[in-house]
């Protein structure tokens, strides 16, 4: 979805400001936040892509002037919502927690750290087969699919070349409505100028990983 | 997300609310309570910069090491045991006299966990997100990194599940070091890239 969240080359939103020293959390509720969003994964009640587009539905005037673990706590509560676990009623109390069945088990403490350690997996055995090349042109499609995308706006429309094949991976677009559609990964290499015109700057490039399906051969552009 | 700075005076409905869920999923069965008090003890104490900082060191000393990173970060990464969650698929840059590397997600927050821990607020904020992109130069120079015209940068955009992390160039000046001295060189943001090594400590818990 073309959302505030897809935020590469826009203007107007200030300095960058670093602060020293900055602890890992600035209060007790982002702990809280973001543990939750990492624990209840576990479970297997939604999965990352469909995670992530949840944050991106937040009202984009809320998301522009939220914090970090705001935007998760708008977003988690949003996919568990959608997905039947909770409700609003329930949150709030008005109504007392439905039993809901879960596919898999709650997470236990003592076993976080192995979770953790061995994290997910977005390489897929197999997949469409790749119609693009190490040294190839491509051009990112100019496309504005309304559901999730890894294709950001600054790119579509652009030419790049491909400099690394990743493989076979999950494909978030597909992945955040439940679906896999597992296909070759590249890192595409842009240069600065191809991007922003004179307002980039030559001999500077910016590496994208991108999906065989965001790809075109240059001539191919409709 | 603009201001990122709200951190000390959050809504107090929003507190409300992150408590009002937990309990909720709690009691639905969804999360345990130990296993928050776990993965926030996790990332506030276990896994940091430090552990991108050994990584950074021992290629700097070690040739063969330094090849395995280029070769296949995720591997030679795991030889110290760091592994797992927004770090399955590491790929490492390194900067030289000729290339600087520098990193972002200007969809949300991707960072590789495992070797830096979670991100500062700055990388998440929407004026890095914006204009790292754009105008790397003007942002480095903010962080007091100032780039030569002749140097190339190459911004990377974590689009997917790879996770980048920068190999900075070693400090001058350090050839009598050893990987332990020279660890404590290598700064959270020299291995994002906005920074060079050696210009700050790591800080406990940055």
């Amino acid at each position: 979805m073309d959302g505030v969240h897809d935020m590469g080359g826009m203007h107007g939103m200030g300095p960058v400001k670093p602060e020293e020293n900055e602890p890992v959390f600035h209060a007790d509720w982002e702990k809280r936040m973001f543990a939750m969003n990492n624990a209840i994964s576990a479970v297997g009640v939604r999965n990352q892509d469909e995670s992530r587009h949840a944050r991106e539905r937040m009202d984009p005037a809320k998301y522009l002037g939220s914090s970090y673990y705001e935007i998760w706590l708008d977003g988690l509560i949003r996919i568990l919502s959608e997905k039947g676990v909770i409700s609003e009623e329930e949150l709030s109390g008005t109504v007392p927690a439905k039993p809901v069945s879960i596919p898999r088990p709650a997470l236990k403490g003592e076993d976080v750290d192995t979770v953790m350690d061995k994290g997910g997996n977005y390489i897929a055995e197999r997949g469409k087969s790749a119609r693009f090349k190490v040294g190839d042109k491509v051009r990112a499609k100019n496309i504005h699919p309304v559901g999730h995308t890894r294709l950001p706006r600054y790119a579509r429309g652009h030419i790049g070349e491909i400099v690394a094949d990743y493989g076979p991976h999950v494909f978030p677009d597909a992945s955040a409505q439940g679906k896999s559609d597992p296909q070759p990964l590249y890192s595409v290499k842009f240069a600065s100028t191809e991007l922003w015109g004179p307002d980039g700057t030559e001999g500077d490039y910016i590496f994208i990983d991108l999906w065989d399906d965001y790809l075109e051969a240059p001539g191919d552009a409709a | 997300m603009a201001s990122n700075h709200k951190h000390g005076d959050p809504l107090p409905e929003t507190v409300l609310r992150v408590k009002s869920l937990e309990s909720l999923l709690i009691e639905k069965g969804l999360v345990e309570a130990e296993a928050l008090d776990a993965l926030i003890d996790r990332y506030e104490n276990k896994v940091g910069p430090k552990n991108g900082a050994k990584v950074v060191a021992r290629a700097w000393v070690d040739e063969e090491y330094r090849q395995r990173l280029l070769t296949d970060a995720t591997a030679a990464v795991a030889e110290f045991g760091f592994t797992g969650a927004q770090g399955e698929e590491l790929v490492a840059v390194e900067n030289t006299d000729k290339i600087h590397n520098v990193v972002v997600c200007t969809l949300c927050s991707c960072y590789p966990w495992p070797v830096l821990g979670l991100p500062p607020v700055w990388y998440k904020s929407a004026p890095y997100r914006a204009r790292v992109v754009r105008e790397p130069r003007k942002v480095l120079e903010e962080f007091g990194t100032l780039l030569p015209d002749d140097m190339e940068v190459r911004v990377w955009d974590s689009t997917a599940e790879t996770r980048y992390l920068v190999i900075p160039k070693r400090p001058k000046g350090t050839d009598g070091m050893d990987e332990e001295a020279l660890a404590q060189l290598v700064n959270r943001d020299s291995m994002i890239g906005t920074r060079e090594a050696g210009k700050l400590p790591v800080a406990e818990g940055t």
